[in-house]
Parts: structure tokens; C-alpha cells; sequence
């Protein structure tokens, strides 16, 4: 009797389960679904067809698992589906940006036009290229971190592993007033005390100055966020064989934290490269080659898109241009964030056997 | 090597609370001293103002006086560094440094120090992975990272890291309450070689382990929470486990409380 009920009813750990195509079948119906309504009623707009097919998906997916599964298995389904619409919605215009810039960009983007400056090319003509630009950028950049790695990494030690009491609250404090400074605010501030009050000349080193600005808190932050993540016994460790704390640092807190130090630092550098403002207000842009960032005008890559297309009127050679020096722009910053990853990767503690 | 420990009249706070009180005691050069007692009673505290690792906690501070050899660790102009080089400390869970293979993490007390010849390392190391009992395991692996050994074999290593920079006390914070009996038992026949070149102070919750390894054994026992931590009595491991002077030391030890 009981050997017959046991093989007529499975096992109570067993449910039924959709089949693992399920989801991607309801996803390709609602697609489908979200495409026919929006073509019987005449709407246009790809967005609308995909938020409809978006929706139809988180439902469908619910009463289906609902039926055959059971409804926590359902409610599992619904989040995992959210989360895969959430990622979607991010994605795409993330894709679709890059998607754009590189097929407009690559129009122009050759050896020719990343080894030229603008020279005499007026805006509305072609050729020219982006060579005084990319160096302005990288000297502005390059001396803003400069400035910024060393007194930043010495901060966030300060903060810490000696900073007690009311200087390291302010510090603190300043540092998060200074994270939320606008980049136009951080020019402003550089313009009026080193061009209006110093009387000195726009120069790459006057942007690179706005560009500590706001570099500085961003390398604080995440120092600090790095070295608290060192466990204190290691400090512990090192200090009980007698080492003094200023090696015990140097030696022991700093290598363990390196690879997240130099990931946050790039991401700090990719953050100012595209900064603007304090660009235009401190470097006021140039068509020739200047690589002495102390002394006169420069270019630089934002700057030289931003130029490209408010000067261009309307010229199809300039928006060319312009959308190479984006696609180089972003090239760049990928390019960093990579290195970033490949140094923290290195870096990072081993635990291999 | 090894040098002799008197400490007298020695309080430790942190900041305005008083975790210690008016501790005195002696602790005998090439033996094993352990330190019993309910958890919160300060045998921790205590042991960290052995090697004035207990200022490194923000707020802490001690009171008294704790002679090595003849010279105060809290007199006035002793450089705490000076001191840890003396007093060497194993931690109660293993914590070689993960960014160094094995043969840094031993050299590594030496290297932070100061400049030796390579030569002069390879045989510091080797002489003090074969003091921890540990060179057989890893004399092939010298160069991969510390982190990668089993939870016992870090231990050891944080040992051999510890006597490599030749210290005349070795204080242990509970050294094996992370590991398993088989790493305990090394760890345990360890100490019993260790304490002919040093002095050693072992703290431990394990009453078995107080009456393996010691020579001698403390009690500490704290009279209420928020009260601070004292020292019941102090005696020969033997007399402590069969016959104690104090009826505290009798309970706690046969597990009436605590």
C-alpha cells in the first residue's frame, strides 16, 4: 500500500518546474506582443514598443510561473525578471551612445588626424585633427594628478591612521563639501585668484589646478574607503615585531591596499578628463600646438568637441571631427579604466595555493 | 635569550574605564606562564601591556610598572618599538601579511627593521620556519603567498615570523582557539620547545591546554561586568589545577561558573 502511494506521488521535494527555455520563450512573446500592439496602434517610437514588451514580460512571467510552479516560485521569477529589465534599461543606452559615437566617429579618425593640429583648418572645412588637443589633455590631466596622487594618498593616511579629534573632522568635513564642488565653481575659484588677482595668463597649468580641485576629494575618498578595508591586525601584526607605525604603512598597510588606491585614483583621472569647464574658463582652447602647459593657451579633447560643434555652423566636416574627438575622448577613459582593472588584478593579495 | 618579567602594581584603562587593576606578578624566565580566566577579565589587556601594544588601541593607557630584566617598559624615554622588538606577540587569529609569499613573511620583522645580506635571511628564515616545526611543509613554497597555507600552518608561520627577529618573551593571544585539534596538538608541542630559548606567556580559555603546556598558571577573574579585571592568585600549573588557595580559582576551574 505505502509502496504504491509512494511511487503514484513524487517526492514532496519536488515541484513541477518550468523548462529552463521558459523564460527566453516568454521574453520573445512579449517582444512580439509589444511590437504587434504598438504597430496596430500606430505608435512610433521604439521606446514605447520596448517598455510595453518590458512589462508584458514582468507579468507574463508571473502568471505563468504562478500557475505551474507555485506563487513563491513566482514571485522569484518576478524579481529575476526585474532584474534583468532593470539591466536592460541601462544597458541600452549605454550601448546605443557607444553605438553612435563610433560610427559617426570613425568617419575621420585616422593616423592623420590624430598625429595634426587644427593649424589654420577653419571650423567649416575639412581635415585638421586632434593632436594639440589630446597633448593638452594629457598635460592637464598629467599635472593635475601629480598634484593631487601624492597630497591625496597622504591625506586619506592621515585621516586613517593618525587622525583623532577635531582636525581630522574638518578635514573630513571639507573633503565631502569638496566632493560636491561644481566643476564651473572649481574654475571660478582658479580664475579669480589666478588670472584676475595674480594677473597671470590662461595656461594648461591654471586648468590643471580647477582639475585638482576636483580630483582631490574623489582620491581622498576612496583612499580612505581602501586603507579602512586593511584589516587591523595586519597593523597589529606588523607593529608587535617591532616595526615603527611609519613603515608599518609604508611596508604592510599600503601594498595591501594598492590595487584598490590605483583603481580608485583612475577612476579620478577618468572623471576630470572630461571636464569642460574649467577648461574653458582657465585654458580658453587654441588651434596650434602648445605643449608648454605653463605658458598660453591650450587645447583640449572636450574642449575641442564642445568647439567643433558650437563653431561648426552647421558644417558636416566639424561634426565629423567632433565625434572622432568624443570617440577618442571615451577611447581614453576606457582605456585608463582597463589599465585600472589589469593594475588592481596584479596588485590585489594573492590567495592562490 | 629568555629574561624574567616582574610587574607590579599595573592598572591599564581605556580611556576613562578601567579594564585591569593593580596587577603584580612574577613571570619567570624559559617557562610557560598561562593566563585562565572568564571571558572580559582582562587577561588580554594585560598580555597587550606586556609589549605596549596596549597604547595602540585609541584611549589605552597603563598605570604601574612592568621590569624586563632591570629595566621598566614604561619608563620614562623607552621607545615602545624598542620594546616590541623584545617582546614578540602571536595573535589569536593567524595574520600573515597577504601580500608576501612565506620566506617575506618570516624575513619580514628582520627586512622593516633594517638591511640584511641575503644570505644572512635565507638562514634566519630557515632556522626560524624549522623553530616553528613548519620548514618540512613549506620548504618548497618559500615564494608563494603566506595566505595560502591551512589555518594551523599560518599560525605557525606567524610564530616563526615572530622568534625570527629573536625576541626575549613571546607573549600568545589564545594562538590556537582558531584551529583544529591536530594544528592545536603542533602548535602545543611547539610552545614545550620554544620555552627553552624563551619566555613564554600564553593566554587561553582552554583550561586542558593551561595544564598541557605551563609551568605556571594565572587566574584573573572580574568581580561584576564594568568592574575591573584582577588577578585571583598566580601558582605552580600543578597546585593551581589540583589544589588552589582560592575558592574562585576552584569554581571556574571545575566549571561551576564563568
Amino acid at each position: 500500500m505505502s509502496q504504491t502511494v509512494n511511487v503514484e506521488r513524487p517526492s514532496t521535494l519536488q515541484g513541477a518546474r518550468l523548462p529552463k527555455w521558459a523564460p527566453l520563450a516568454v521574453a520573445a512573446g512579449s517582444i512580439a506582443l509589444g511590437l504587434g500592439i504598438s504597430a496596430a496602434a500606430g505608435l512610433d517610437s521604439s521606446i514605447q514598443w520596448a517598455l510595453l514588451a518590458a512589462i508584458f514580460f514582468v507579468l507574463a512571467s508571473y502568471g505563468i510561473a504562478a500557475r505551474v510552479e507555485g506563487r513563491r516560485q513566482a514571485k522569484d521569477r518576478v524579481a529575476t525578471s526585474l532584474v534583468w529589465v532593470a539591466f536592460l534599461l541601462a544597458v541600452i543606452p549605454l550601448v546605443s551612445l557607444m553605438w553612435e559615437t563610433v560610427e559617426r566617429g570613425v568617419k575621420v579618425l585616422d593616423g592623420y588626424f590624430l598625429s595634426h593640429s587644427m593649424g589654420l583648418v577653419t571650423d567649416t572645412e575639412p581635415g585638421g585633427g586632434i593632436y594639440h588637443a589630446i597633448l593638452g589633455t594629457l598635460e592637464q590631466v598629467g599635472i593635475a594628478t601629480l598634484i593631487s596622487v601624492p597630497i591625496g594618498i597622504l591625506t586619506a593616511i592621515y585621516l586613517v591612521e593618525y587622525g583623532r579629534g577635531r582636525l581630522a573632522q574638518a578635514v573630513t568635513f571639507f573633503v565631502d563639501v569638496m566632493t560636491g564642488i561644481p566643476s564651473i565653481v572649481a574654475g571660478l575659484f582658479v580664475l579669480s585668484f589666478w588670472i584676475l588677482i595674480l594677473d597671470m595668463g590662461p595656461s594648461g597649468f591654471a586648468g590643471a589646478m580647477a582639475l585638482t580641485i576636483l580630483m582631490l576629494p574623489v582620491i581622498v575618498r576612496s583612499t580612505e574607503e581602501m586603507l579602512k578595508l586593511v584589516p587591523n591586525e595586519l597593523r597589529e601584526a606588523s607593529l608587535a615585531l617591532g616595526v615603527p607605525k611609519w613603515r608599518t604603512i609604508m611596508k604592510v598597510v599600503l601594498p595591501t591596499s594598492i590595487g584598490g588606491i590605483t583603481t580608485g585614483v583612475m577612476l579620478a583621472i577618468a572623471r576630470i578628463t572630461g571636464e569642460t569647464a574649467p577648461v574653458l574658463l582657465l585654458v580658453w582652447g587654441s588651434t596650434f600646438i602648445n605643449t608648454d602647459p605653463f605658458d598660453g593657451p591650450q587645447a583640449s579633447l572636450p574642449m575641442y568637441i564642445y568647439q567643433q560643434y558650437a563653431n561648426s555652423g552647421g558644417s558636416g566636416a566639424a561634426y565629423d571631427r567632433a565625434w572622432a574627438a568624443a570617440l577618442t575622448l571615451i577611447a581614453f577613459v576606457m582605456i585608463l579604466n582597463l589599465a585600472a582593472r589589469g593594475i588592481a588584478r596584479w596588485k590585489a593579495p594573492k590567495t592562490g595555493r | 635569550m629568555a629574561k624574567r618579567i616582574d610587574i607590579s602594581g599595573l592598572s591599564a584603562y581605556y580611556s576613562s574605564f578601567r579594564a585591569i587593576e593593580d596587577i603584580s606578578m612574577a613571570i619567570e624566565p624559559r617557562s610557560v606562564t598561562a593566563f585562565i580566566g572568564p571571558s572580559g577579565c582582562g587577561k588580554s589587556t594585560f598580555l597587550r601591556t606586556l609589549n605596549r601594544m596596549h597604547e595602540v588601541t585609541p584611549g589605552g593607557r597603563v598605570e604601574g610598572k612592568v621590569m624586563l630584566g632591570d629595566e621598566n617598559l614604561y619608563g620614562a624615554g623607552v621607545d615602545p618599538v624598542a620594546v616590541r622588538r623584545e617582546v614578540g606577540m602571536v595573535f589569536q587569529r593567524p595574520n600573515p601579511f597577504p601580500t608576501m609569499s612565506v620566506y617575506d613573511n618570516v624575513a619580514a620583522g628582520l627586512r622593516l627593521n633594517g638591511s640584511y645580506k641575503k644570505s644572512e635571511l635565507d638562514g634566519i628564515v630557515e632556522k626560524s620556519l624549522k623553530g616553528a616545526n613548519l620548514w618540512n611543509e613549506v620548504k618548497d613554497r618559500l615564494n608563494k603567498p603566506g595566505s595560502g597555507l591551512s589555518g594551523g600552518q599560518q599560525q605557525r608561520l606567524c610564530i616563526a615570523r615572530a622568534i625570527a627577529v629573536e625576541p626575549n618573551v613571546l607573549l600568545m593571544d589564545e594562538p590556537c582557539s582558531a584551529l583544529d585539534p591536530i594544528s592545536t596538538l603542533a602548535i602545543e608541542d611547539l610552545i614545550s620547545e620554544l620555552k627553552e630559548r624563551f619566555t613564554i606567556v600564553i593566554v587561553t580559555h582552554n583550561m586542558q591546554q593551561a595544564a598541557r603546556v605551563s609551568d605556571r598558571t594565572a587566574f584573573f577573574n572580574l568581580s561584576a561586568v564594568g568592574q575591573p579585571g584582577k588577578l585571583i592568585e598566580i601558582d605552580d600549573t600543578e597546585r593551581i589545577f589540583s589544589n588552589p588557595s582560592v575558592q574562585a580559582t576552584e569554581d571556574y576551574i571545575s566549571g561551576r561558573f564563568g
